[in-house]
């Protein structure tokens, strides 16, 4: 089974203190954030690499990103897959999900597979669009939030995660597109050696005017949205408890004799 | 007048509440911009259905089929493509949820309609465009977003935003419209749900909830929290990384995906507070919330918050409460 996956870096944001700048454009410390795979990407590979080791078959990733990306393509060749596709991001800048999928879809085209996964969505900008709409843009049937797959010999049966504890059984025909929720898998673990392995694989690397791209379609100029304005949610309700540890432990402990009836 | 189109969701004959809480958005906006509000029921059993949307719209429209009974991309796609194209309403609304987050890209993307999801808030601007609020960085920011001009829209909508307000006062009108003849389906089929049973502890019947987040680092600190919810009586919950990671039975996590919880006390130790979280506690009677983060969304719906490291923190308070037996 040859398997796509779209991938995607994302910058790591827990413990961090995220600043705006004055025009409330974009966060003003995105230099000093360190980029990741997006969570549920990260599950996509696994998916496709145990697939893979299951039925055989290649894995191939795609990344739309600029050169700091090629970090996250050759996690995922450690993690097993064999092939990677950069698509510089250049000219995606600003793009809504739209844009990426369009810029996806032109190397998805040209490319020989039975199986395509996304994450479900990106933990930075979360549209939560892309696969699907590379799917419609492919043709292509699809299922969302897939927490199971089984592999038969007509088609896939699909688990898909739905609210309130249940899940949605659907039977899919191939060639197909899934977005990979997390908890699908437990991932590997990437080593450092497990990357320096894969540092000689080639990264094939191509851009929007070598896939003929109108510009109109991608970036800023492709966008639905014309203005993003970024702000700092305004603060919590809670009311912060600071002092020694001992304190705070005494207070806490207070609130839940109180509020909890226990005596 | 401009038309605000709320496709309704439904599952095993019941109604989810993001419908009555899209309903009541779309009602907002409609009133601020005279337009108004159509329900859209996609189903092969109107009748009932229809009843309960009545007093939240001005018109419920129906398409009624043998296949439409639950939810499947490729029959509500033909559906909708018929209805949006011969109805042409001005701003559609879906629920960000499983099957919006199945459905609205695909709308967005076979009609022609920009798509904005996962909005907390939608406003029609002045320039009859649309204005909408979300959040990105997993709550850590919001966003405003001003669309380009376009004759149609589409946004999905967070659930738990807006009250499910059932009764806006209305008598509406029912329309039933014509569903075309499905060709070419079958790709992608339906077969079941299913509802996941175990037989673990039920945490929705806890009074007290020490719930442990990604900041609990490995399996082994569970026993921390656990020693801590003996101490009190309280029962151990999680978050998704959590039950995602395997250290504790998916039956354990709170969420929109997990459980609803409404306990009298509600510990989240190491828990971001992503808003799926949120939507599974946010209202147990007291939440006290210990994260290193201070910029950790959590605090934004706890009670009490304290900025320190669990590890410092479950050892002292678990102390406090051994003392005293």
């Amino acid at each position: 089974m040859d398997i796509v996956v779209c991938v995607k870096q994302v910058p790591e944001v827990k413990d961090v203190d995220l600043r705006i700048n004055k025009e409330g454009t974009d966060i003003n410390n995105r230099d000093d954030l360190v980029m990741t795979i997006n969570e549920w990407d990260n599950y996509a590979v696994e998916e496709a690499v145990r697939l893979k080791d299951a039925h055989g078959g290649t894995v191939t990733l795609i990344t739309i990103g600029d050169e700091d990306a090629e970090d996250v393509l050759r996690r995922g060749l450690a993690m097993g897959a064999d092939h990677a596709i950069l698509i510089d991001d250049e000219e995606f800048k600003g793009s809504d999900a739209q844009g990426i999928a369009t810029g996806l879809y032109e190397v998805l085209k040209d490319l020989e597979f039975d199986l395509v996964l996304t994450g479900v969505q990106s933990f930075d900008d979360g549209w939560g669009q892309v696969g699907v709409i590379l799917a419609e843009l492919m043709n292509l049937p699809y299922a969302t939030l897939v927490v199971g797959i089984d592999v038969q010999e007509k088609g896939l049966i699909i688990h898909r995660e739905l609210e309130s504890n249940t899940l949605e059984k659907v039977k899919l025909s191939q060639p197909a597109l899934l977005t990979i929720q997390t908890g699908i898998n437990t991932p590997r673990y990437v080593s450092i050696m497990g990357i320096r392995k894969v540092r000689n694989i080639e990264i094939e690397e191509t851009d929007a005017n070598e896939l003929n791209l109108p510009v109109d379609q991608i970036g800023l100029e492709g966008s639905c949205i014309s203005v993003r304005t970024l702000s700092l949610p305004p603060a919590g309700r809670a009311e912060m408890l600071t002092g020694s540890l001992d304190t705070v432990c005494e207070t806490v402990a207070d609130i839940i004799r109180k509020k909890g009836g226990i005596s | 007048m401009p038309e605000i189109f709320v496709i309704t969701e439904h599952r095993k004959g019941k109604f989810r509440d993001v419908t009555f809480e899209m309903l009541a958005l779309a009602d907002k906006i409609a009133s601020a911009n005279d337009c108004s509000v159509t329900a859209v029921l996609l189903t092969d059993h109107a009748y009932g259905l229809a009843e309960e949307l009545k007093s939240a719209c001005d018109c419920v429209l129906i398409a009624e089929d043998p296949a439409l009974g639950n939810y499947s991309a490729d029959e509500y796609l033909a559906v909708l493509e018929k209805i949006i194209a011969q109805k042409n309403p001005l701003l559609t609304l879906v629920g960000n949820t499983a099957m919006g987050m199945d459905l609205a890209p695909a709308m967005s993307t076979r009609f022609s309609i920009p798509c904005v999801s996962d909005c907390v808030n939608v406003e029609i601007s002045d320039n009859a465009s649309l204005k909408l609020e979300r959040q990105i960085y997993g709550g850590k920011i919001n966003a405003c977003l001003l669309m380009k001009p376009s004759s149609k829209y589409i946004a999905t909508v967070r659930a738990g935003t807006f009250p499910a307000d059932r009764d806006r006062g209305k008598n509406a009108k029912i329309e039933n419209f014509p569903v075309p003849a499905f060709d070419n389906l079958g790709k992608r089929q339906f077969i079941e749900y299913i509802e996941e049973i175990t037989e673990d502890v039920d945490i929705t019947a806890a009074d007290i909830l020490v719930s442990v987040g990604r900041g609990i680092g490995k399996p082994e600190n569970i026993a921390l929290a656990q020693e801590f919810a003996d101490a009190i009586g309280a029962t151990v919950s999680c978050s998704r990384p959590v039950a995602d990671k395997g250290w504790l039975p998916k039956s354990r996590q709170v969420g929109t995906s997990g459980k609803t919880v409404k306990p009298k006390i509600y510990i989240a130790l190491g828990i971001s507070g992503a808003f799926q979280h949120q939507a599974g506690m946010k209202n147990a009677e007291t939440i006290i919330a210990v994260n290193k983060d201070p910029n950790a969304p959590i605090f934004n719906i706890a009670h009490y918050g304290i900025v320190m490291d669990m590890f410092q923190f479950l050892p002292k308070i678990t102390e406090k409460f051994k003392q005293e037996k």
